[in-house]
């Protein structure tokens, strides 16, 4: 659905390039997250992929259209949510649905809600009451919350059935109650649309659920993978043990071939192996047993901390 | 169809704008009513009696025109306040050609600065100054054709601008200048020779004009050049402006 090849964006006045490099697919009906720091690119590279970006040089394609040869039939394919909300407060958020409606073709324009299309006017009450705001959908955007708003803004993305849809940090600046309700709606989207969601986020939680991520650093592909291969690659499994008669324990664990590091507590590296399997090889009575079950957060901050260096 | 559906639905967008902003509306309609009620009337008791000209229906022609046609070249900087407000991501990301953007805010903005040219009409038959019906729907076709051609001139000043700021501050030197070459309030009929080069230039020249040829006819001394010579380059200038504002415009917008 999503090819990226070997796509640079330098900005002008720039010293160095805000996307280095970068190269991946994404696969029709994926959850896809580009994860990575403040400043690591994710912007760019969303704003190059929707078009309203020129790559210095590589390319991508959507759906099979380039997006620089073939920007108008891109921007048909895709939705956005932006890092900031781009709703016009000066408008009521039927207003809003409606200039997006038309702005896509979806319906031809009317200057009033009531001499706009019927099937228009049913698509917006069946949203409304969808997202719960059947009672305030004349009403300025300006008196929504911020939740609201996000809500809002998903939904009209959503009203020209986009095969990919791109949200941007969506949930940056929102309290973690709304963060949750918002993230339950965008869950419940993609399973009812199937559409292809390409997010850039930088809260590890909402990374946790996705087929595949991306995460980068300066511009480059630091690690791609599923969450698993991500943990797995680059985050050491291990199990601390400890011993009352720590000298045996030693020399049992140098005897089974077990790679430790340190002192006491001994870490030792699951190399493949289970915890189960180790714990039964040992012999010496064991005093201290701790599991380290890593998550996609150390897998993130051994990541972050490796380019940092 | 959906083209032209989407310029209707963004020129609506910002005549709504215009109508929920109630300081806005108040602060359109006072300033050239200061022009006209104060410097027309005062111009004209101090120097109308010497001058072959009624001076009060000079200015009101002059501020008319100059009005409609700032309200419009204006209003098209809303495009960088939306883009800083990140609404134009809305806009820009949208499948519709770049062009019908363009073409929507200028209609939108003329949409804007029409009813400020009613207000100035009616301020004008307060202040006695004569139009007959004839005279009215001239004026009225004239000053829709200045309403979309000050939005063109906008967009060519927008397109080489990063940000409102820049926009706020450059616009003052591109418009100031340009009431006096115009012949807003002074007459340019015998121009020294620099000045009368930088007159032809400023395309202010060419909107002022043909109102006045619309409210004294063309056979006025006042009148510079005939309704077809100003026609002929406003459309001229709307498309170039147009063509090269939107292809600089688009370009910055992608190439940062």
């Amino acid at each position: 659905m999503i090819r990226v090849e070997d796509l640079v964006k330098r900005y002008k006045k720039a010293e160095t390039n805000a996307v280095d490099g970068i190269s991946f697919q994404v696969k029709a009906g994926e959850f896809f997250v580009l994860l990575g720091p403040n400043g690591a690119g994710k912007t760019t590279m969303i704003s190059i992929l929707t078009t309203t970006l020129s790559p210095t040089s590589g390319g991508a394609t959507i759906d099979g259209s380039d997006i620089v040869r073939e920007a108008s039939a891109v921007r048909r394919k895709v939705g956005i949510i932006f890092q900031r909300p781009s709703l016009d407060q000066n408008l009521t958020a039927e207003e809003n649905v409606r200039f997006h409606a038309v702005l896509y073709g979806i319906f031809p324009y009317a200057p009033t809600y009531g001499l706009m299309a019927r099937g228009y006017r049913a698509k917006v009450e069946e949203l409304a009451k969808l997202l719960g705001i059947a009672r305030d959908i004349h009403k300025p955007v300006k008196t929504f919350s911020g939740g609201m708003r996000r809500k809002l803004e998903i939904m009209r993305s959503l009203l020209h059935d986009p095969k990919v849809l791109f949200l941007d940090e969506p949930t940056a600046g929102l309290d973690v109650p709304t963060r949750r309700t918002l993230w339950e709606h965008l869950t419940e989207v993609r399973r009812t649309s199937g559409t292809t969601v390409f997010l850039t986020t930088h809260y590890l939680e909402e990374a946790e659920e996705a087929d595949r991520i991306c995460i980068i650093d300066k511009g480059k592909v630091v690690s791609f993978g599923t969450p698993d291969d991500i943990k797995r690659d680059l985050v050491e499994e291990y199990v601390l043990v400890d011993a009352t008669d720590r000298s045996a324990l030693r020399d049992e664990l140098a005897r089974l071939g077990h790679a430790t590091s340190g002192g006491a507590p001994f870490k030792v590296q699951l190399n493949g192996h289970t915890v189960h399997s180790i714990l039964r090889s040992i012999e010496t009575p064991l005093s201290v047993v701790k599991t380290h079950t890593p998550s996609l957060e150390d897998a993130y901050l051994e990541i972050v901390s490796r380019t940092g260096e | 169809m959906s083209e032209a559906s989407a310029i209707l639905a963004l020129a609506h967008r910002d005549f709504i704008k215009l109508l929920r902003d109630r300081q806005r509306m108040v602060a359109d309609f006072a300033f050239p009513l200061i022009f006209i009620g104060i410097l027309g009337t005062s111009l004209q008791a101090g120097f109308g009696g010497n001058s072959n000209i009624n001076l009060l229906d000079y200015v009101f022609t002059g501020v008319l025109a100059q009005t409609v046609w700032q309200s419009s070249a204006l209003g098209l900087i809303s495009l960088l306040a939306d883009r800083e407000q990140d609404f134009s991501q809305e806009i820009f990301v949208s499948p519709i050609s770049r062009y019908s953007i363009i073409l929507g805010k200028i209609l939108g903005e003329s949409l804007v600065a029409l009813p400020q040219a009613l207000g100035i009409i009616v301020f004008g038959f307060i202040l006695q100054i004569h139009i007959g019906p004839d005279q009215l729907a001239r004026m009225a076709l004239a000053l829709i054709v200045i309403a979309l051609f000050g939005g063109a001139f906008g967009v060519i000043v927008l397109a080489n601008l990063s940000s409102q700021r820049a926009a706020n501050q450059i616009f003052p030197f591109v418009l100031l200048p340009q009431f006096f070459l115009a012949g807003i309030f002074n007459p340019i009929q015998n121009l020294p020779l620099p000045l009368d080069i930088l007159s032809h230039i400023a395309p202010m020249r060419y909107a002022v004009d043909l109102l006045r040829d619309a409210y004294y006819g063309s056979t006025s001394r006042i009148v510079l050049s005939d309704a077809t010579t100003n026609l002929a380059i406003i459309g001229g200038l709307f498309v170039a402006f147009m063509v090269v504002g939107t292809f600089l415009f688009v370009r910055a917008e992608r190439n940062r």
